[in-house]
């Protein structure tokens, strides 16, 4: 087996020195009835090329050659090519959690430039070194702001990605969090009045996404404002993140739940991406996850080092304020770097091409629908009514290797079966588009 | 370095060769730029009239620099870290083995890398093969009938397997209230407990370190939910009585969950599903050799008996009438979600791959190889090390510090020290029922050579305990930054760069600032 550096006679003498006869004296402890005496049935052995080439076959077996309008809580950005030549090497791919930190440094500073830039992008004041994703990373915001305020229910807009919900919903009920979902208001923002009328002096937190579900950029001052009101902190879940590049960070917000994954993370069949949680500085003992901090070694060199572990589950146990241990820090390690490469100006330029796009998209496809929500500023993504059944509609699509908008009646019936939700991002060509436009106007 | 800091000469490092480097932001300078965007082929827009009072006006202190040093800087961070590619890694519980690179060329494939979870079946049969091919494999090795693939991590994997053993419990309509957990069980078993809604109940380990099965019977009754149990043990030790431990659980209808870090120690050799296992997570991440990334991504499926498999989280992967595959999500009796999508399936291809590289005969020639490693270390350092637990022992060891404690040399010392001899140190301190910890699992990936120099370090640093144990406590001698002052870390704590205070507007609160 070629990554096991031993030798039969490296074998044979350990097994001697250890002062045994067979490998499997050393498995002595494994009752006879419960030891496997025959091969697994799982695929033999394959040569390097062997599995490149299955895969190869999975991948053709895949959507490859489709020009993709999907979006819906993961977007298709370019991953400048140094990302990948940044996390493979071993140092970053290959080193464990820094607990040590005179020698992981290199991560431990990366990852303290992640938290900088996430509160810099946000408007938050600290933020943590990752969380698995936005969905669960959510969920973790709302079990953290009932800690903070010692209420229990939790307001949250339909508007939330659907999948964040269910999530949502698998934490919450065995925290008996009580969980009220509110309704859009026709322009596709919050409702604002339904918002206030669902708060009540046990609300925990209320819950929203900017750009919500639909691509539509919510009034988070507002919504602030009505949750600050009653007592309740306002979380903003945000799943594109390159919408913060022009769009205003939810600085009113008292948590902000990013999934990074728009910063330079392969879409991936859904996953790895990066979650994260930022926040105001006073909710710092509740924070769940890693954080990175700052200090100084012995002789006075600046360092960093894994911080306020008291409040983890390695001393804390069943008083944790998370069960997180593994996190996701080679995907924080991308996302940092890809920040890096666009920075301060190429953020704002890379989301303005994204909103130019999304204008454009808009139009085109405006001569076969009605697009849902006007009203209210949006990003990349919105809503469009057409005149058939969303699936029927993507299926004949398919002919001309488009995948259509994602079909919304699975999780908003109210909508009908013809409303569909489709993304243009800096990748989406012109081309493509004008493709997509001319293939709806002959469905 | 100073070599007098050794008593002979190292074999492994004399010094880690490094550059100093500042902080992204403070080699960034106004207007240069490491990226260009593609021409834009559609018309121009008026961001102001199309966001309104939405637009955003100042990124803060964003980076700003060329591409070369952004390679240099990030480049320059990554030679701070140790790393399984630089040399053995012997942290006990992590199973720090080898990260195949062709792992890493196939997830990278384009129709696997660019595949959106929500392009249609017909043309995701490709990402579900892989997700049914994987979940085969994982099921055949534990032993278990049905799996889930969604949890994102060791502890995410608990959540999701305490959720399913809630769930059965309910459908019998009494969720229970408490689940019992070993006290030499990592910390994420108990929290985990927690999050699910559950009272924690500690079970204290026997003489030997193992389950006090007295205890275990006398603990155990109808609020009993599960065990959650770690096997082998945190010690290395199989349970042998485990299917006594089952047996007593089941008498009185809770289950046995069972936490697999450790399978790194019975792939091939044995199957939790056939020692009474009800439910159990695996790490793609330890066991099967996903990169560990200086902290996660990791991967975390939950593989289950069949009184389990109505419960599993939405969706599963199923075949279709027509032969094809499809994700079904009518499932009346299911937990729900835990993560969207289906979870981090990167990490379902490089595991894959790895099974794939090993084949049956690699994956028990594996086991046996990391079984053999840990036991040659155990040999040849019993006696220098005490050994608090002599019974036989997997795929790790535990020693203690205590001959050394004598001199005052801890095993956080040990472990720094550890770091000058070219190393990375072994788990320290944990688990707790060990005074004083010294955790070690090499895994198969090191040789014999790489061994030996671990021992022979480990001896030198047990010398240096007695002769100059002031050289142990002070160490690392020979990296870049030395001890950190971890309690100011925590007192004052600075989790981000703020510009120095001359150019920092003086605008105190977040919400007023002009964004
Ligand atoms: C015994 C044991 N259980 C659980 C975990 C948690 O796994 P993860 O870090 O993937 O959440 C670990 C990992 O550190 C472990 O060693």
């Amino acid at each position: 087996m070629r990554y096991l550096p031993k030798s039969p006679t490296d074998r044979e003498e350990m097994l001697a020195e250890i002062g045994v006869g067979s490998i499997d004296d050393l498995f002595a402890t494994i009752p006879e009835e419960y030891q496997l005496k025959r091969d697994l049935s799982i695929p033999r052995q394959h040569g390097e090329s062997e599995i490149i080439d299955r895969f190869r076959g999975y991948a053709e077996n895949n959507a490859a050659g489709y020009a993709s309008f999907l979006g819906a809580g993961v977007y298709r950005h370019y991953k400048p090519v140094i990302i990948d030549s940044l996390v493979q090497r071993g140092e970053f791919l290959t080193s464990y959690t820094p607990y040590q930190p005179e020698i992981s440094q290199g991560t431990l500073q990366a990852m303290f430039e992640f938290q900088t830039m996430i509160c810099e992008l946000t408007g938050m004041e600290i933020a943590n070194a990752s969380m698995y994703d936005g969905s669960t990373g959510a969920a973790e915001a709302i079990m953290m702001a009932v800690r903070v305020t010692g209420r229990n229910g939790a307001v949250i807009a339909r508007t939330v990605h659907p999948e964040y919900r269910e999530v949502i919903a698998t934490y919450a009920q065995h925290q008996e969090i009580p969980v009220t979902e509110i309704g859009y208001a026709s322009n596709g923002r919050v409702d604002i009045d339904a918002l206030d009328a669902a708060i009540t002096a046990d609300t925990a937190c209320v819950l929203i996404q900017s750009p919500n579900f639909f691509g539509t950029i919510e009034d988070v001052a507002a919504i602030a404002e009505v949750a600050h009101a009653k007592g309740a902190l306002l979380i903003v879940s945000i799943a594109e993140a390159i919408s913060l590049g022009i769009v205003r960070p939810p600085a009113e917000a008292d948590i902000v739940s990013l999934e990074a994954q728009s910063y330079g993370v392969s879409i991936g069949y859904g996953g790895p991406y990066c979650g994260v949680i930022a926040c105001k500085e006073k909710f710092l003992r509740q924070m769940p996850g890693r954080l990175i901090g700052e200090t100084k070694d012995v002789n006075g060199k600046r360092g960093f080092v894994l911080t306020l572990s008291t409040r983890e589950q390695h001393i804390r146990r069943e008083k944790a304020t998370s069960n997180i241990c593994t996190n996701q820090a080679l995907v924080a390690l991308m996302t940092t770097i890809f920040l890096t490469v666009y920075g301060k100006e190429g953020m704002s330029e890379l989301a303005e091409h994204n909103l130019a796009k999304a204008a454009y998209l808009k139009t085109a496809l405006q001569q076969s629908g009605k697009v849902l929500f006007e009203g209210a500023p949006r990003f990349h993504e919105f809503v469009i009514d057409l005149p058939k059944r969303a699936e029927e509609t993507n299926t004949s699509l398919l002919e001309a290797k488009i995948i259509g908008g994602l079909p919304l009646a699975r999780w908003y019936p109210e909508l009908g079966e013809n409303a569909s939700l489709w993304c243009a991002t800096e990748l989406t060509t012109r081309k493509q588009m004008d493709a997509a436009a001319a293939a709806l106007g002959k469905v | 370095m100073s070599v007098e800091k050794f008593v002979g000469t190292p074999k492994k490092v004399t010094t880690h060769v490094n550059q100093n480097e500042d902080l992204i932001f403070e080699k960034s300078s106004p207007g240069k730029k490491a990226y260009r965007l593609a021409e834009l082929d559609v018309p121009a827009i008026d961001v102001s009239s199309l966001l309104g009072d939405s637009r955003r006006k100042d990124l803060g202190v964003m980076p700003e620099l060329s591409e070369i040093e952004i390679i240099r800087h990030f480049t320059r961070l990554s030679t701070w870290n140790y790393a399984i590619d630089l040399g053995m890694y012997p942290l006990g519980s992590c199973t720090m083995k080898y990260n195949p690179r062709v792992n890493e060329a196939v997830a990278r494939l384009e129709g696997i890398a660019d595949a959106h979870p929500y392009q249609p079946e017909a043309l995701s049969q490709g990402c579900l093969q892989i997700m049914k091919t994987l979940s085969e494999c994982l099921i055949e090795i534990t032993g278990m009938d049905a799996i889930t693939l969604q949890p994102a991590a060791g502890a995410h994997g608990e959540f999701t397997g305490i959720l399913l053993v809630r769930a059965y419990h309910e459908s019998k309509g009494n969720p229970r209230k408490k689940i019992l957990i070993p006290d030499s069980a990592h910390g994420t078993n108990p929290a985990t407990a927690a999050v699910c809604g559950y009272q924690v109940q500690n079970l204290k380990s026997n003489a030997q370190g193992m389950v006090d099965i007295e205890e275990l019977e006398r603990l155990v009754d109808e609020d009993t939910a599960a065990l959650m149990l770690t096997n082998p043990s945190t010690i290395g030790v199989f349970e042998s009585e485990i299917h006594k431990i089952a047996d007593i659980l089941h008498a009185k209808g809770a289950l046995l969950y069972m936490d697999g870090a450790n399978m790194n120690a019975l792939v091939g050799k044995t199957r939790p599903g056939d020692f009474g296992v009800d439910v159990m997570h695996l790490n793609l991440h330890k066991t099967f050799s996903t990169p560990h990334g200086g902290g996660g991504p990791g991967s975390g499926p939950v593989a289950c008996k069949a009184i389990l498999e109505r419960f599993l989280p939405t969706p599963v992967v199923v075949v279709r009438e027509s032969g094809t595959l499809g994700l079904e999500y009518n499932r009346p009796q299911t937990v729900g979600r835990v993560r969207m999508f289906y979870g981090n399936f990167g990490m379902f291809v490089r595991a894959l791959a790895y099974i794939l590289a090993n084949g049956p005969d690699g994956l028990r020639q594996t086991t046996e190889d990391a079984v053999l490693n840990a036991n040659y270390i155990r040999a040849k350092l019993e006696g220098t090390f005490e050994l608090p637990y002599t019974t036989r022992t997997l795929h790790e060891v535990v020693f203690s510090d205590r001959l050394q404690a004598k001199h005052g040399v801890k095993t956080g010392d040990m472990g720094k020290r550890l770091i000058d001899y070219g190393f990375h140190a072994y788990t320290v301190s944990f688990p707790m029922i060990v005074a004083g910890a010294m955790m070690i699992e090499p895994t198969e990936s090191e040789s014999r050579e790489e061994l030996d120099l671990l021992i022979d370090a480990l001896k030198q640093i047990a010398r240096e305990a007695v002769e100059n144990p002031e050289l142990v406590k002070t160490s690392p001698h020979t990296t870049r930054l030395q001890r950190l002052d971890e309690t100011t870390a925590a007192r004052k704590p600075i989790l981000r760069w703020k510009a120095p205070i001359a150019e920092t507007p003086l605008v105190v609160d977040t919400a007023a600032k002009e964004w």
